[in-house]
């Protein structure tokens, strides 16, 4: 493993705010569908731990809530992600992180793509090949160093939080 | 005597070091126990031990010597002799002087320091013996955290007790002092070096004394710790926090004023630094300092410390939010900022003890005179930048301190704010002292600017607080600011009349209205243009009430002024303005409710008159009398003409007088005569209603006012509720449908059956409905031991009255039993009828009504309930009135815990399962109806369960009297359960199954948790399959939920989840069914939060069913809900991660 940090001095940006959510006019009203939205998505992922440091993705603004595009009725999700620096060798396990949560967290039938922000990172087209890429996924996946270190991230996301 | 009493032998054992400690406490126990019984003396244990005090071993001298010292310590209450104290006080003296058994010496020095003259006090040579051994041989910073921290003890002891030996030692003393607390570093050590520190000042205040001297080597170890940097915050050891560090630090410095040339620029040095805490710290160091060395001393450092103190408050405060709500109108703003309120207090404080030199440094600040000059360029709130609104909060501020430090300060601060008040107000500047002017000259204005209104309204709340805690004697403020104030109440009443048309929250309407209530508030002597000048301000608010009602926060804060003026001239009892007040507010307000010329909507009228009212007691008696004129005479019009609209107004009335009128009356302590007179009234007023014939039912109106009857008899004494029974006879008296003459009943129940009644409450009429409903209102707020005449006949009524539908009559009944004298061996009860008895009474009416005509009536006392229902076939649209009355007299002696209740429940549960044999098949439309019918009348009885087992609001509960058993509830939750459960399994029709299930779930919903768990293995099989029935369709979804809640109260419980683990697979599959269930979002989320519970029980009970949860779970992440989905994703994780 490398020595150092890869980013031994990140950029802590503050929490945003958890929004609430405004009641449903009629609360009586059991039957009616609440679509999969932007903000559902962003929450699932927004507490996923950096796997360098003790923030949250949110804090280190790797994802925000606009670069989550969804299309609930066609069951497709995409997630565009900014790693803090160019180089960022960590790149391919926070958007494993990211792929993970959101197979647990969605119905089978959606359709995940996840994606480095253009022109973020040096290797881009081979991240986003990788991350996007079952057969490797599902290797990685395999990998019992690897899930620790993955668990390790998505602890947080599941903490009783209201 | 020593070796009698096996002194050896202990002290051997002691000397032991092989020994554990609780063997060692024991003989130290046993030495002492020796020496508290006068078996052994200190001489001869001191004797006995001679060797081991004072061998070569240092190890073996050391415990001796702590052994004594430790025995002398617990011996602190027993009487020695000087010559026992002298001798042992020189040996432990001598022995400081042996670092290697310096603690026993220590603590043996400490304790009999620490003695008390009436048991034996060391004597003054002796302690100098002592102080001068201590200092020449112990070098305190050498020795570890334990023993410094004796040293400092034995210091602070010595300072605290005997002073004479200390001052005869000066120098030494104080260089010993010096020596020993430099570096301390130990928090523990530290508060007892601070405190000799003060102790040390205290005994030398001589300017050429020893301390003088050594004053600044003294403030250079002291000054070190400050500000105080204490990271032990959650150390358990130590029990000292940073405050305890901070104050004593502070009280050490403020000790002498030797330490004033270095403290003060200390403190004034870290007031500038960056750090926060710095901060905040060196005001209050400084305050206090101030206080401690005097103003004389303090004066040359003010220049200094000014501008330290601007830089300090402007610079706390770069994020601000201004504060414009309601609850603020009557309160100082104050900041949140400890800086700046640390600030604030100071300049407060230095105001107070020098004013002329702190003021003209404020007042004559470049810095805060700008503002105060161009306060008219500050225009509109909105249009102010967020730094000038922060420079004019803080200079209105400072302004309003200082003013309220004295009379004469106030008088300088208005002046320095009066030319630009003047030109705001567009008065010249040529005639300053407006001798020519009179106030209400003045009629138009200019609109006041942000800065004129804020800066002004907080001067005034100073000038009123300053005026209203000192005394009258004082001299009054100059007349030439009495005359600006007067105008200035105009310039606010034209800057409200021209906002007033603004819908929104606005500053400037806030600060009109906030100044309007301060003028209203001055005392009355104060300002010469005062008499109109309060009325005036009076109406401009009740017209803003009566008028502006558009503008709701205009509206609301209104109204808030006002009751804060009420409140306020309540409060310092201004006699003079409660006449003009109670002729404007209260008399214009109160006439609101009769006049509809102003289209004020109802609720607020409402809401403006009890707000008025609550001010105090005769407003509200006042208010009182309006009100009730208005209830009464809109009643009658409302049962004569049937009027709809004004059915609307008159609930709002009558809830606004049950709901808040009265409770406040109640609370405040007003007679009994207001509820009395008021039902009184209202009788009176239906008793009237008999000569129109018939009247509208109103049935939301009648439901209020039996509220507002209920609560009113409940708040009458006994007596007065004897009166009201009597007018309510006399009432039901004229009625032809009921009476209750006892003559009547003499003969049971034939008599009775000659009196005519309708089957059917549509078809009563509307006026004797109206006196039944009231009648039922009295009976059920009675006090049990109020006397009811006539009992038997009022019973009777209620029982043929309860048949027919009225559910309130059941209610009284329910009362009548639940409150009734049991039957007593021959002693006479109060009323002329037993409870055993009424019980009867009620039975036979029942059986008689829903008996067919054919059948005979049996003997009175074999009536059973069983019976009652099964006769009761051909009458199925009485059955069901009568069912839901006899739940609630049954749960009236469920309360007080009669054993009848049983009788009722089991007749209940009988004809539940009389279910069984209907036929399935219905051929006719006859038999169909008859099925929907019988079908409701069951579902009826499992629901009664519910009223037998819920809290109620409309009867039986505490607030009208009701007797209730301790754990009632429990009680029959458990002779219940096993009943149901041996009827469940024996069951095999689904209806009867399901409806049995309703009554469970009923009983065990409304059971405290700590019962269910009791019974908790029995009880989640029949729950479970409960739940699996309610999920077929949506009519149970309320009792899945209820269910639910109670299994994630057993889940959360220990006891609770040993029986689940029984049941494990069981629970799973069940919660695994219901995650599922469309009908209610709160039970699929229940649902999964027990299922995730579930997944921290023991691996081998819940592995197996793993797969099949994670599977449907997986289902779950596509519910239509969002709850739901995220309660899914996190149990997914939950079992997920079980491997």
């Amino acid at each position: 493993m490398m020595s150092g940090l890869i980013n031994a001095n990140p950029v802590v940006y503050e929490k945003k705010e958890r929004r609430v959510r405004s009641i449903p006019a009629n609360l009586d009203d059991e039957y009616t569908v609440e679509p999969i939205d932007q903000l559902e998505i962003f929450d699932h992922l927004r507490d996923i731990k950096d796997p360098e440091h003790p923030y949250s993705l949110e804090e280190l603004k790797v994802i925000s809530e606009d670069a989550i595009e969804i299309d609930d009725s066609n069951s497709y999700v995409r997630v565009t992600f900014t790693p803090t620096v160019e180089h960022c060798s960590m790149a391919t396990i926070i958007g494993l992180c990211l792929r993970v949560k959101l197979t647990r967290s969605l119905p089978s039938k959606y359709k995940v793509d996840i994606r480095v922000a253009p022109g973020s990172h040096a290797t881009e087209a081979a991240v986003n090949k990788q991350l996007n890429d079952k057969e490797r996924v599902a290797a990685a996946m395999e990998n019992p160093g690897i899930v620790a270190l993955v668990d390790d991230c998505l602890a947080p996301t599941y903490v009783f939080s209201k | 005597m020593a070796e009698g009493s096996g002194l050896s032998l202990h002290v051997e054992a002691y000397m032991d070091t092989a020994r554990s400690p609780t063997q060692q406490a024991a003989t130290l126990e046993a030495i002492v126990s020796l020496l508290q019984n006068d078996r052994l003396t200190i001489e001869a244990m001191a004797r006995e031990m001679g060797l081991y005090l004072t061998t070569t071993d240092a190890i073996i001298r050391a415990r001796g010597i702590f052994l004594l010292a430790e025995v002398l310590s617990r011996l602190s209450l027993k009487p020695l002799d000087k010559v026992t104290i002298h001798s042992l006080i020189i040996f432990f003296a001598e022995r400081l002087a042996d670092w290697k058994a310096i603690r026993g010496s220590l603590i043996g020095c400490l304790s009999l320091m620490k003695r008390k003259e009436k048991v034996g006090r060391v004597s003054l040579d002796d302690t100098k013996l002592v102080l001068e051994s201590f200092l020449q041989s112990i070098h305190v910073q050498s020795l570890g955290q334990h023993d410094r921290m004796l040293c400092f003890e034995l210091l602070e002891c010595l300072l605290e007790n005997y002073s004479d030996a200390v001052v005869l030692q000066g120098n030494q003393v104080v260089y010993g002092i010096c020596e020993a607390i430099d570096m301390e570093k130990d928090p523990r050590c530290l508060i007892l070096t601070f405190h000799i520190v003060q102790l040390a000042a205290q005994h030398f205040p001589d300017p050429d004394g020893p301390l003088s001297r050594v004053a600044e080597e003294l403030f250079e170890i002291l000054g070190r710790y400050f500000p105080i940097h204490f990271t032990h915050q959650n150390a358990e050891d130590i029990d000292i926090t940073r405050d305890d560090l901070c104050h004593s630090l502070m009280m050490a410095f403020c000790s002498t004023p030797f330490f004033e040339p270095f403290a003060i620029p200390l403190f004034l040095e870290k007031l500038s630094s960056d750090l926060p805490l710095a901060k905040v710290d060196a005001l209050m160091y400084l305050k206090h300092g101030y206080i401690s060395y005097g103003h004389k001393r303090m004066a040359r450092y003010a220049e200094a410390i000014w501008p330290l103190l601007k830089d300090a408050i402007f610079l706390s405060h770069r994020e601000l939010v201004l504060s414009f709500c309601l609850e603020s109108l009557d309160n100082p703003s104050k900041f949140q900022n400890e800086i700046a309120a640390g600030v604030l207090t100071f300049i407060e404080m230095a105001v107070r003890q020098n004013d002329a030199l702190f003021l003209d440094l404020i007042l004559g600040d470049t810095d805060i005179n700008l503002i105060i000059k161009n306060m008219n360029s500050f225009r509109s709130y909105t249009e102010i930048s967020s730094e000038g609104k922060q420079r004019l909060y803080v200079v209105g501020h400072i302004l309003a301190v200082s003013a309220k430090a004295s009379v004469a300060c106030c008088n300088q601060v208005f002046d320095s704010i009066f030319p630009p008040l003047l030109k705001a107000l567009g008065i010249s500047v040529k005639d300053p002292y407006l001798i020519h002017l009179q106030a209400y000259e003045l009629v138009d204005f200019e609109d006041l600017n942000f800065g004129t209104l804020f800066l002004s309204v907080l001067l005034l709340e100073a000038a009123r607080d300053l005026i209203m805690v000192s005394e009258k004697s004082n001299p009054l403020l100059d007349e030439s600011i009495s005359k600006t104030c007067a105008i200035l109440a105009r310039a606010y009443c034209s800057t409200l009349v021209r906002n007033s048309h603004q819908e929104t929250y606005d500053p400037h309407i806030y600060l009109s209205v906030k100044g309007l209530q301060i003028f209203a508030t001055f005392p009355g002597y104060l300002l010469s243009a005062q008499e109109n000048l309060f009325e005036d301000i009076l109406d401009m608010l009740v017209s803003i009430i009566t008028q502006n009602f558009k503008s709701k926060f205009l509206w609301n804060l209104a109204l808030k002024a006002i009751v804060n003026i009420g409140t306020y001239i309540n409060k310092f009892s201004q006699s003079e303005k409660v006449t003009s007040f109670m002729a404007i507010v209260i008399e214009k307000i109160n006439s609101l409710l009769a006049s509809i010329e102003h289209g004020l909507p109802y609720i607020l009228k409402l809401e403006a008159i009890s707000a008025v009212g609550m001010i105090r007691m005769d407003y509200m008696l006042r208010i009182i009398h309006g009100i009730e004129a208005t209830l009464f005479t809109s009643l009658s019009e409302l049962y004569i003409y049937g009027n709809a609209k004004s059915s609307e107004n008159m609930v709002q009335l009558m809830q606004c007088y049950s709901k808040k009128i009265l409770p406040w009356i109640h609370e405040s302590g007003g007679t009994e005569q207001i509820p009395l007179q008021f039902v009184v009234s209202l009788f009176n007023q239906i008793e009237g209603w008999k000569d129109f014939g018939s009247g509208t039912k109103e049935k939301e109106v009648m439901e209020v006012t039996m509220e507002a009857v209920k609560f009113a008899v409940g708040n009458c004494s006994q007596r007065s509720q004897f009166i009201l029974i009597e007018k309510i006879y006399s009432m039901l008296s004229l009625s032809s449908y009921f009476s209750v003459k006892e003559h009547l009943y003499t003969t049971l129940p034939i008599a009775m059956e000659s009196l005519p009644l309708t089957h059917d409450l549509e078809s009563l009429p509307a006026w004797d409905e109206w006196v039944l409903s009231l009648f039922a209102s009295v009976m059920i707020a009675l006090h049990p031991n109020t006397r009811i005449p006539n009992l038997r006949a009022s019973i009777h009524l209620f029982s043929r009255t309860f048949l027919i539908g009225h559910i309130s009559s059941a209610q009284a009944l329910g009362s009548i039993v639940n409150k009734l004298c049991p039957e007593q061996n021959g002693e006479g009860s109060l009323n002329d009828c037993s409870m055993e008895e009424a019980i009867d009474i009620i039975f036979s009416h029942c059986f008689i009504h829903l008996n067919s005509p054919s059948t005979r009536c049996p003997d009175k006392s074999k009536i059973s309930f069983s019976d009652i229902f099964h006769n009761a076939s051909t009458n199925k649209s009485l059955q069901i009135n009568a069912l839901a009355g006899l739940a609630w007299i049954g749960k009236g002696l469920l309360m007080r815990g009669h054993k009848k209740v049983k009788d009722i429940t089991m007749a209940f549960l009988e004809y539940l399962l009389s279910a069984d044999g209907m036929p399935s098949n219905k051929v006719s439309l006859q038999e169909e109806r008859d099925y929907t019918l019988h079908i409701s009348a069951l579902k009826c009885i499992a629901d009664s369960f519910q009223i037998l087992m819920s809290n109620s609001e409309e009867c039986l509960n505490r607030k009208f009297y009701a007797i209730v058993r301790p754990l009632y509830k429990q009680r029959f939750f458990s002779t219940m359960l096993p009943i149901l459960q041996s009827l469940i399994v024996k069951c095999d029709s689904s209806l009867t199954r399901s409806l049995l299930y309703r009554a469970f779930t009923h009983i065990v919903c409304d059971s405290p948790l700590i019962s269910v768990l009791d019974q908790a293995e029995k009880l989640i099989p029949l729950l479970l399959d409960a739940l699996l029935i309610f999920s077929e369709d949506h009519t149970g979804r309320d009792m899945m939920y209820g269910l639910l809640l109670v299994l994630s109260g057993i889940l959360t419980e220990r006891r609770g989840q040993e029986s689940i683990i029984e049941n494990a697979p069981m629970t799973t599959n069940c919660l695994i069914r219901i995650m599922a269930y469309p009908h209610m979002m709160l039970v699929r989320e229940t649902a999964i939060q027990c299922l995730t519970a579930i997944s921290t029980l023991p691996h081998s009970r819940i592995y197996p069913s793993r797969t099949q949860v994670l599977e449907s779970i997986s289902r779950v992440l596509d519910d239509p809900k969002r709850a739901v989905r995220l309660e899914a994703v996190r149990c997914r994780q939950a079992w997920f991660s079980l491997c």
